[in-house]
């Protein structure tokens, strides 16, 4: 891999890592629970990202199993928050 | 020169994740902030897979990442439209330039808990009570 490569690959995971840290401002901030829902899905979304680019910087294919992991269970937490938040709701 | 190509799906990527994040904090509402990470976040992640795909040319990681963007495809606007609702249900402000409401006659929120009323008057000029 050439230095040009891995330095713009650096760049990605840094842009991302601002990404991150937004998420994090609007998951601090957030006015009511669906707002930090939607950060902490974005939060797993961006992480499934960092993975995909960490596992190109480190020329490592098993990491992309572990993206796809996080796929999965990011799903599954969000439909799980969401049914929990209209629990208390009447219908 | 598939480094290149692949540096620069990459790219594009995190550009779009990018987008994602500043679109979560800078939309005034958590319908526009659902419906901005929904679609930039996805859009941003396939195109990184895409970058995996190219970079690494073997038909197992190829046919993994495939696998993984109709999966992302699938599941993201079904958790994002969960997350609308619930939030919705919950009681969320509507921001003040919302044109129409379209769930209120179905869900009787009568009034938002907010200030922000939907300026779009669903009450319709009551010329019908000669039937009654």
């Amino acid at each position: 891999m050439s230095a040009l490569v891995g330095m713009s690959l650096l760049w990605v995971l840094g842009l991302m890592g601002v990404a991150v840290v937004l998420t994090f401002y609007r998951l601090r901030i957030g006015p009511t629970v669906a707002d930090r829902v939607i950060a902490l899905d974005l939060l797993s979304t961006i992480g499934i990202g960092i993975i995909v680019v960490y596992s190109i910087e480190t020329d490592k294919k098993i990491l992309l199993d572990a993206a796809i992991l996080l796929a999965l269970i990011s799903f599954v937490a969000t439909v799980a928050f969401a049914r929990y938040l209209e629990k208390g709701v009447r219908r | 020169m598939t480094q290149f190509v692949s540096t620069l799906l990459a790219i594009i990527g995190a550009f779009f994740i990018l987008v994602a994040g500043i679109g979560l904090v800078r939309m005034p509402d958590l319908f526009l902030r659902m419906s901005a990470t929904a679609k930039a976040s996805t859009f941003g992640v396939i195109f990184t897979f895409g970058a995996a795909i190219v970079y690494f040319q073997d038909l197992a990681v190829t046919s993994r990442c495939l696998a993984a963007i109709i999966f992302l495809l699938v599941t993201s606007p079904v958790a994002a439209h969960m997350i609308g609702r619930a939030g919705y249900l919950t009681g969320a402000k509507l921001w003040e330039g919302t044109v129409t409401d379209q769930m209120r006659e179905d869900y009787g929120r009568d009034e938002p808990p907010g200030q922000a009323t939907p300026p779009a008057e669903p009450e319709p000029p009551p010329n019908d009570d000669s039937e009654n």
